[in-house]
C-alpha cells in the first residue's frame, strides 16, 4: 500500500511532505532532549530489525497466502512514539531509494500513512490504554490487535484520500474505500497477532526490556494532543495554500511564474521568438486543460482536423526530444565503454 | 523465500556498486543531484492528467544520466517493472471509468481514460526512475549527508546511516535462521508456521537488542556523546551550479512552455 509519485498531485504531495518534515523535526528534538544516548544505536538497529524481519514469511493456515511483520506498532512499543516515528521514517526512506517503493515525492505520504498513525494514534491512544503497565496475555493480544487494525485502517483511508484528492486516478472515493479497507483489515489482523506474539515472547524471555521501554519515555496525553493539533494545523494550512494556488490559477508553477515575473508567461522578445510564439499559441495542443473542455462536450466530433493536427505535432515534438535524449545518452555510454575509467589503471 | 532475500541483498549491493563508480555525475556534490531530482519530480507530476506529449522530453534527463554515469539500463528497467503492480492496479481503472472520446484516429476512437492511463505510466517511469538514478549515481551515505546539509535534523540522518550500516548484518542473520530452519524441517518443506515464526522473530529481536547494547558500549568506549560526527568535504562549485541551473532551468522551461508542440509544428512545416 505504498503511495506512488505517479498518483500524486504536487499540492497533495507537497502538503504531506511538509507535515512529515515538521513531525520529523519535532521527533528529532524530542529524541535529543531525552538525553538517553543508548537510544541512538537501538533505534538504528531496531529499524534494521524491522527491515530484516519483513523477509521472514509464515504460511497462514488454510489460505495458501503468507504474512509478515509490518513493524510500526512493535517499534512504537519498544522505542516510544518519537523515536519509533524516526525509525519507521528511516525504513521507508531506504525502501523508497533502494526498492523504488513509491518515489521521492510520495515519501512524505508514506511516512505519514505508516508512521504517524501507529506512533501517535494507535500506540498511545489504544495500545497503552488497553495494555497498561501490567500486561496480561489477554490484554496484550487485545491491545495489539485493535491498535494494529485501527492504525492500518487509518493508513489505508489516508492512501484513498490522497489518491482521490490528487485526481490522477479515476477511481471514485467510495469504491476505492470499499476495496482498500477490507484488504487492510486482513493485513491489520495479521499485524496485530504477530505484534502480540512477539511482545509476549519478549515479555516471557526478558521482561526488563519492555519495562524499560515503557517507563523510559512517558508520553503524556498533553504532548500527543499537542502534536496532533500542530500537525492538523500544518496540514490544513499548507494544504489550503497549495490548493488555493492550484484552483485560483491554472497551476501552481504558472502562478509562481506570475508572481516572480509579474506576468503569466514570460513575454517573448520580438523577432523569431514572437513568430514562434504565435505559431505556438495557434497550435497549442491543450491550451489550459483544453482536454477537459472537450471532455465536457464529448458529443462534438473529436477528430476535427486542426485539433488532431496539433496533437500530432505535440506528440511528434515530444518524441523527437526523447529520441534526441536517448541519442545523447547512447553516445555518452559508448564513450564510457570505449574509455573505461582510465584512472583505474595506474600501473598500465 | 530465500530467493527473495538473496535478491534484496543483491539489489542493494548492486546499487551500491553502481554508486561507487567514478564519472562526472558521480563526482558532483550530492546536494546538486538531490535538488535537481526534486525539481524534476515536481515538474513531472504537476502536469495535467491527460498530458502525454509534454512528458516525453523529460526522458532526456534519465537518458543523459544513464549515458554519462554508464549505468546498466536493463537492471534499472527490471527494478521499475518489479514495483509497477500497485500503480498498474490503480491506473487500469481509468480506461474503464473515463470513456469520453478525446481523439479519433481513423476508425479508432481513443478515450480519455486510456490517455490518462498512458500518462500515469509515463509519470511512474520518470519519477521512480529519477529516484533510482539518484541512488545509483550518489550512494546512500552521500544522500544522507546532503539531506543533513539541507536542513534535515542530525538525529534522523544518523538514524538512516545506522539503519543502513546494520541492515546487511541483520539480513544475514535472518538468512542463517531460515537456512537452519529449512535444514531441520523435512516434511514441512521449509514452510514456517505461525508458532515457529513468532519464536524466530522473538529471538531475532532479542539478538538485535543485545547487539544494540554492544554497539552502544563500543561507542562509549570511543568517546561517544550521543552525536555522530561526520567528516566529509563538500564543495558546491561551478560544475554543480551548471548541473543544477542547466537541468533545473530546462525542466522549468519544459513545464512552463509548450516546446514540444512548437518543435513538432516546425518539423511538420519543413517536411511539407
Amino acid at each position: 500500500m505504498h503511495m506512488a509519485d505517479a498518483l500524486l498531485s504536487p499540492a497533495v504531495g507537497g502538503t504531506m511532505w511538509v507535515a512529515t518534515a515538521a513531525t520529523t523535526v519535532y521527533c528529532s528534538a524530542k529524541v535529543r532532549q531525552s538525553l538517553d544516548d543508548r537510544k541512538v544505536p537501538l533505534m538504528g538497529v531496531l529499524a534494521a530489525f524491522v527491515f530484516a524481519a519483513q523477509m521472514i514469511n509464515f504460511t497462514i493456515p488454510g489460505t495458501g497466502s503468507s504474512g509478515h511483520l509490518g513493524g510500526g506498532l512493535i517499534l512504537a512499543v519498544l522505542l516510544g512514539a518519537p523515536a519509533a516515528f524516526l525509525a519507521i521514517a528511516s525504513v521507508l526512506t531506504v525502501q523508497a531509494l533502494f526498492f523504488a517503493d513509491g518515489g521521492l515525492l510520495a515519501l512524505g505520504c508514506n511516512i505519514f500513512n505508516l508512521g504517524i498513525f501507529p506512533c501517535f494514534i494507535a500506540y498511545p491512544l489504544i495500545y497503552k490504554k488497553i495494555v497498561g503497565n501490567q500486561p496480561t496475555q489477554g490484554r496484550l493480544l487485545a491491545g495489539s490487535l485493535i491498535a494494529a487494525v485501527f492504525g492500518l485502517q487509518l493508513g489505508a483511508l489516508a492512501v484513498v484520500m490522497e489518491t482521490t484528492l490528487s485526481g490522477v486516478s479515476e477511481l471514485p472515493f467510495s469504491s476505492f474505500v470499499l476495496m482498500m479497507q477490507p484488504i487492510h483489515l486482513a493485513i491489520g489482523i495479521v499485524e496485530g497477532l504477530v505484534t502480540a506474539g512477539v511482545i509476549s515472547f519478549i515479555w516471557k524471555a526478558r521482561p526488563e526490556i519492555l519495562e524499560r521501554a515503557a517507563g523510559d519515555q512517558p508520553l503524556g496525553a498533553l504532548s500527543v494532543g499537542r502534536i496532533l493539533i500542530g500537525l492538523g494545523l500544518v496540514t490544513v494550512l499548507t494544504g489550503g495554500v497549495l490548493s488555493w494556488y492550484a484552483s485560483g490559477h491554472p497551476d501552481g508553477l504558472e502562478w509562481s511564474m506570475f508572481k516572480v515575473s509579474g506576468q503569466e508567461e514570460l513575454e517573448a522578445p520580438d523577432g523569431v521568438h514572437r513568430s514562434l510564439e504565435e505559431v505556438q499559441t495557434k497550435t497549442a495542443m491543450m491550451p489550459d486543460y483544453g482536454f477537459k473542455a472537450s471532455e465536457a462536450g464529448a458529443g462534438e466530433p473529436a477528430g476535427e482536423s486542426g485539433k488532431l493536427g496539433t496533437t500530432v505535432a505535440g506528440l511528434l515534438g515530444g518524441l523527437l526530444v526523447m529520441l534526441l535524449g536517448m541519442g545523447i545518452g547512447f553516445i555518452f555510454k559508448r564513450r564510457a565503454v570505449s574509455h573505461p575509467h582510465p584512472h583505474q589503471h595506474p600501473h598500465a | 523465500m530465500s530467493a527473495k532475500i538473496d535478491r534484496a541483498i543483491y539489489e542493494i549491493g548492486h546499487l551500491d556498486t553502481l554508486a561507487a563508480g567514478d564519472s562526472l555525475l558521480h563526482r558532483l556534490d550530492p546536494r546538486a543531484k538531490l535538488l535537481t531530482t526534486a525539481i524534476f519530480v515536481v515538474c513531472v507530476v504537476s502536469f495535467d492528467k491527460y498530458e502525454i506529449a509534454r512528458l516525453l522530453p523529460f526522458f532526456l534527463f534519465p537518458a543523459v544520466v544513464i549515458g554519462l554515469a554508464d549505468l546498466p539500463l536493463g537492471f534499472l528497467l527490471r527494478k521499475l517493472l518489479l514495483v509497477s503492480p500497485f500503480v498498474l492496479f490503480i491506473g487500469i481503472f481509468n480506461p474503464w471509468l473515463d470513456r469520453s472520446i478525446v481523439a479519433q484516429i481513423g476508425p479508432l476512437a481513443i478515450s480519455g481514460g486510456w490517455v490518462s492511463f498512458l500518462s500515469l505510466l509515463l509519470r511512474f517511469t520518470l519519477t521512480i526512475g529519477a529516484a533510482l538514478l539518484l541512488i545509483a549515481t550518489t550512494g546512500f551515505a552521500a544522500i544522507c549527508m546532503a539531506m543533513e546539509r539541507l536542513g534535515t535534523p542530525r538525529v534522523f540522518t544518523v538514524q538512516l546511516l545506522l539503519l543502513y550500516r546494520y541492515l546487511f548484518i541483520l539480513i544475514e542473520e535472518v538468512v542463517r535462521m531460515i537456512r537452519a530452519h529449512s535444514l531441520r524441517s523435512f516434511s514441512a518443506k521449509g514452510r514456517i508456521t505461525y508458532r515457529v515464526f513468532l519464536q524466530m522473530l522473538g529471538n531475532l529481536l532479542l539478538r538485535t537488542i543485545d547487539r544494540a547494547q554492544r554497539i552502544h558500549m563500543a561507542m562509549l568506549s570511543r568517546a561517544f556523546t550521543g552525536e555522530i560526527r561526520i567528516v566529509r568535504q563538500f564543495r558546491f562549485g561551478y560544475k554543480e551550479c551548471l548541473f543544477l541551473g542547466g537541468f533545473g532551468g530546462l525542466f522549468l522551461c519544459l513545464r512552463l512552455t509548450d516546446l514540444t508542440a512548437l518543435l513538432g509544428r516546425l518539423v511538420l512545416e519543413i517536411t511539407g
